[in-house]
């Protein structure tokens, strides 16, 4: 068996944990495992951003893979760290109102590349994947747009089609929540593998 | 439906179950959290009872999904190119609700790092959580070490991307433009952004599995992947590549409890129907 010690553990966590949800007497050492789990987070947040710098470090002295991007990655993350110790910390309003000047343009500019991105990937499906379903994405996808702009803003009170606009809204809900008692389902299934020792996401 | 509390007009056999319950340090548990708990004990029952059916864990049993079959020539062709894959496992944290995608994503990443063990170029991770950039390295490790070729580990190659959606996504797209990678999956939790990764695999004409638990990101990478998944389907990749007779059997579970669900919702609808015409209610 691999890992047996590491397994005995995280089983005997997870059952701890999972029972503490229906048990309400469980609840408390339930929140404590909980508790050491977001500071392990964090720890492993701070890992993570170190080992994103070494990685990025090492393009930078490599001579055959070298990144042109990783300089201002290394560079953007040295001048972060410094302002942000030198103004008190992440928590300190002039250090967000900085933060959020350079991250709020940046991420609002990419999401407006991303509805043309979208809007050509829709139109090139009907291309890549001839069929029912890419016809019926390509068709729902334009009349939703055109009930959600506000479009037909008085269709409700006219009789025939305020019926089928009000049927045509519910259809979006009646979908998603099929996919999502699906993916509540694999979900259930890929927890319970975990914590019957079946799936080992780690190697002890 | 909350918990029963205690109070004076509370029935003897009550009071001798909450004492019961309580001299172990537990309170009552409430109608919901037995139906929930009889839903996991089923649903375990059936893992192990499915896992040990060998009829159930042949190649064939499971239905045909074209994408899987394209994802298991990608694999085929990229170790036969000498390229490499590259798997990224969303910014979901492992203490979020949210999390099960990227652990379905990790199985997948073992069973690619087992599937292309003999290639001279191993897989390649990326995530936008520090924990699951370690558990993508642990993972790695765990793999090669099972395959006895612990020598080809590299950490480097379970990297985090960036720990906000736009800057993991921004750190990811290089490894998605990188020449030597011919084939990528994308298993986890992300939002639309995730059309910047499908796009830029189109754009280098690279094969592109991608599959997420959330609904905005299932409906872009509907619109921009080569191969998307919908659904449960992200939960069934491990299963595909035959990553063992627990994943086949989490698989027959899912079906069957499926089907209870359907009973029960069709049940109620009829009851729903039924406590209408007599007036009364039913549920």
């Amino acid at each position: 068996m691999r890992a047996p010690l590491a397994t005995a553990v995280a089983i005997a966590i997870g059952l701890v944990v999972l029972v503490g949800y229906f048990v309400p007497g469980l609840a408390m050492i339930r929140s404590a495992i909980l508790g050491v789990g977001v500071i392990l987070v964090g720890v492993a947040t701070l890992v993570g951003v170190l080992n994103l710098i070494a990685v990025h470090w090492r393009k930078v002295r490599s001579t055959t893979n070298r990144d042109f991007y990783s300089p201002f990655l290394i560079l953007a993350f040295i001048i972060t760290l410094v302002a942000g110790f030198v103004m008190g910390g992440p928590s300190n309003p002039g250090f967000q109102r900085v933060i959020t000047a350079i991250q709020v343009p940046v991420e609002t500019s990419l999401m407006a590349i991303l509805s043309f991105s979208l809007a050509y990937a829709s139109l090139r499906l009907l291309q890549r994947r001839k069929g029912f379903m890419s016809i019926t994405f390509v068709i729902s996808a334009v009349v939703f747009l055109i009930i959600g702009s506000g479009f037909l803003p008085d269709s409700q009170s006219i009789p025939l089609i305020g019926s089928v606009v009000s049927f045509l809204n519910q259809l979006p809900m009646a979908g998603s929540r099929g996919i999502l008692f699906g993916v509540a389902l694999g979900g259930l299934t890929t927890g319970l593998r975990i914590l019957i020792g079946a799936d080992r996401p780690y190697s002890g | 439906m909350g918990c029963l509390s205690p109070n004076a007009g509370m029935p003897g056999g009550q009071h001798f179950v909450r004492f019961l319950f309580a001299w172990g340090g537990i309170a009552l548990i409430s109608l919901q959290s037995i139906i929930g708990l009889v839903i996991l004990v089923l649903t375990v029952g059936m893992i192990i009872i499915f896992s040990s059916f060998k009829r159930l864990q042949a190649p064939g049993y499971l239905r045909p999904i074209p994408a899987f079959q394209q994802l298991r020539r990608a694999l085929g062709l990229a170790v036969e190119n000498g390229k490499r894959l590259h798997v990224t496992l969303g910014n979901a944290s492992i203490i979020n609700n949210n999390n099960t995608s990227a652990l379905a994503g990790l199985s997948t990443l073992e069973r690619v790092a087992q599937m292309s063990m003999i290639s001279d170029r191993p897989p390649l991770a990326t995530s936008g959580d520090g924990t699951l950039a370690i558990l993508s390295q642990d993972t790695l490790r765990a793999a090669y070490r099972t395959g006895n070729a612990l020598e080809q580990y590299d950490p480097d190659q379970g990297r985090l991307g960036g720990i906000t959606p736009f800057s993991y996504i921004a750190g990811t797209l290089p490894v998605i433009h990188n020449k030597e990678i011919s084939s990528h999956i994308l298993v986890g939790n992300f939002g639309p952004e995730v059309a910047f990764l499908s796009e830029a695999a189109n754009q280098e004409e690279a094969f592109c599995l991608a599959a997420s638990d959330s609904l905005p990101a299932q409906a872009v990478l509907f619109a921009s992947a080569q191969e998307p998944l919908i659904g449960e389907e992200l939960y069934a990749i491990p299963a595909y590549l035959q990553a063992g007779p627990a994943h086949q059997a989490s698989i027959r579970a899912q079906d069957v409890l499926r089907w209870i669900l359907v009973a029960a919702l069709l049940g109620g609808a009829i009851l729903e129907i039924i406590g209408g015409i007599l007036g009364i209610k039913l549920i």
